[in-house]
């Protein structure tokens, strides 16, 4: 005989289970990087240049390079992002190709990221010579976090209720006014989160960088942003592959400081969107 | 005097005819209920006096509106609904406090004057019957208000913006019969300056309040004359039978 309450708690021991399956390497993975990344972190660490072949000194321009990088990467894909997103949800009308342009823009976000960092070396590097530097990355990274903020930012634009598109227009307030009155107001929430999402991914991803910016060692900051730059990731893809006898203790050192930095830039795109929230009003 | 002529007017959402063949004219300061069952075309009527229709992708008329003589589509679309205003179904506060809601429509006219919006925003919501309620309480949220105090800030924020008709979409379908009571006072104070038409389920609002009834069924208008008439000697049978309840 089928027993309700037994199935319940069945389904319940896999959906926790699940769960758990996520939870855990997630968190082993953060106990390990602390553990043994932190012992690395002193002040000479964050602030001074790599030395002797990269098994000593600091990281310091790798920090900077990927501070550099995400800026720009979010400063292009930002503004072009939401203004796509507004013109899909808004403006476009819901006919055959813009579904299909909706489709496309969302499985861009899954190609692969080395698809990009070839697409920029053929784009910025080659054809708009601007080199491999910080621009071409920048715009590089750019192209590739597009997608997940357009896709998110589009979601927070029609979750905004249309009744009170409604009523701002009933009102006599124009198309545009009531965009940017009534429906942008309560979105920014969801395009803060799609923007942490990018962020993250910017931060983060190695091929992108690879044949548009990264320095395998420049032992200085770069000077504009047609200089060569460092960057947290490929420089620990360097030093754990790339150059023999490097102290694990740097390469974790490493790991964590690339972990800590895209965390505090997740943290105040929190903070913005908590007050946002907070201000909602329905 | 009319205000509005209706001539030949249908209309269609995709193959669904919504409204068909009507013809009638609307007075000014006049209040004239809208009555008849679901889907009768009461809404879709009332929503092309303020072109609300055309935000719907699949949405086709044909015939003629005239607002005061002028064809509503020869006027700019934002023009006409400062001139045509509504009041929805359900009471629809934007996520805004009590006054930037009563500001909301003047501010998008352009106006900036701190003073000129206070001005407006204590005239519109005295005329609501609101303001006592809600002086000492202007920048709170919208939200906090009541279901009934929310419609009547929709009557004030629709005021506002300076109309001659007020569209109210079966304003009273989500209050209490006490907040009812307050938006029907109001609309008739509101019809001296105004002409109101009034979209109602409530066959017994629209005989309280209408100077004049319309029966829509099946988006035909069936019958239209003073409201006396209507619900004591109405001339079509169906309208007889709607008013005494026997269908719809």
């Amino acid at each position: 005989m089928r027993n309700p309450y037994r199935t319940q708690n069945i389904a319940f021991f896999f959906l926790f289970l699940a769960t758990l399956l996520i939870v855990v390497p997630v968190g082993l993975i953060v106990v390990i990087i602390i553990q043994k990344g932190l012992p690395a972190i002193n002040w000479q660490f964050l602030s001074d240049i790599p030395r002797q072949g990269m098994r000593a000194g600091g990281i310091f321009p790798a920090i900077v390079g990927t501070i550099y990088l995400v800026t720009g990467a979010i400063i292009f894909a930002l503004p072009i992002g939401l203004l796509a997103a507004i013109y899909l949800s808004e403006y476009s009308k819901d006919n055959l190709l813009n579904r299909l342009i909706k489709l496309a823009i969302i499985n861009l976000a899954g190609v692969p990221s080395v698809v990009y960092g070839l697409f920029g070396l053929a784009l910025f590097v080659v054809f708009f010579k601007f080199g491999a530097s910080i621009l071409s990355g920048s715009l590089t990274l750019g192209i590739m976090i597009l997608p997940v903020i357009i896709t998110t930012s589009r979601e927070a634009l029609e979750s905004v209720p249309y009744s009170f598109r409604e009523v701002s227009l009933s009102l006599g307030a124009s198309k545009w006014q009531t965009i940017r009155h009534i429906v942008l107001p309560n979105a920014i929430p969801g395009i803060l989160t799609g923007t942490i999402l990018g962020l993250g991914r910017a931060a983060g991803e190695t091929a992108p960088i690879l044949f548009t910016v990264a320095a395998f060692y420049l032992p200085q900051l770069p000077h504009s942003v047609f200089d060569q730059a460092m960057a947290l990731p490929y420089h620990l893809y360097v030093i754990s592959t790339q150059v023999p006898n490097v102290d694990e203790k740097i390469r974790y050192g490493t790991a964590f400081v690339l972990l800590a930095l895209v965390l505090i830039m997740n943290l105040v795109a929190i903070i913005i969107r908590y007050k946002f929230r907070k201000k909602k009003k329905w | 005097m009319v205000k509005f002529e209706i001539h030949d007017l249908n209309i269609w959402f995709g193959s669904v005819h919504a409204i068909k063949q009507v013809n009638m004219e609307i007075q000014a300061n006049e209040i004239l209920s809208v009555i008849g069952p679901a889907n009768s075309g009461k809404t879709t009527f009332l929503r092309t006096l303020n072109r609300l229709n055309e935000l719907n992708t699949h949405y086709k008329i044909t015939g003629v509106v005239e607002l005061g003589r002028e064809d509503v589509r020869g006027i700019e679309i934002e023009e006409l609904r400062r001139k045509v205003g509504m009041v929805f179904a359900l009471p629809l506060p934007l996520p805004l406090s009590i006054f930037d809601n009563v500001a909301y429509g003047v501010r998008m006219y352009g106006e900036k004057r701190k003073k000129k919006l206070e001005e407006k925003v204590e005239e519109t919501l005295m005329q609501a019957y609101l303001w006592e309620e809600v002086k000492d309480r202007l920048n709170e949220s919208a939200f906090k208000l009541s279901g009934g105090q929310q419609q009547r800030l929709c009557i004030a924020r629709t005021l506002a913006v300076g109309p001659d008709v007020i569209l109210f979409d079966e304003p009273c379908s989500g209050l209490d019969p006490i907040s009812t009571a307050k938006v029907e006072d109001a609309m008739v104070k509101l019809k001296e300056k105004f002409t109101i038409v009034l979209v109602t389920n409530n066959v017994k609002q629209a005989a309280r309040v209408g100077d004049k009834t319309a029966f829509f069924l099946s988006g035909e208008l069936i019958e239209l004359d003073k409201t006396d008439k209507i619900f004591t000697a109405p001339q079509d049978k169906r309208t007889d039978g709607y008013i005494r309840g026997k269908f719809g």
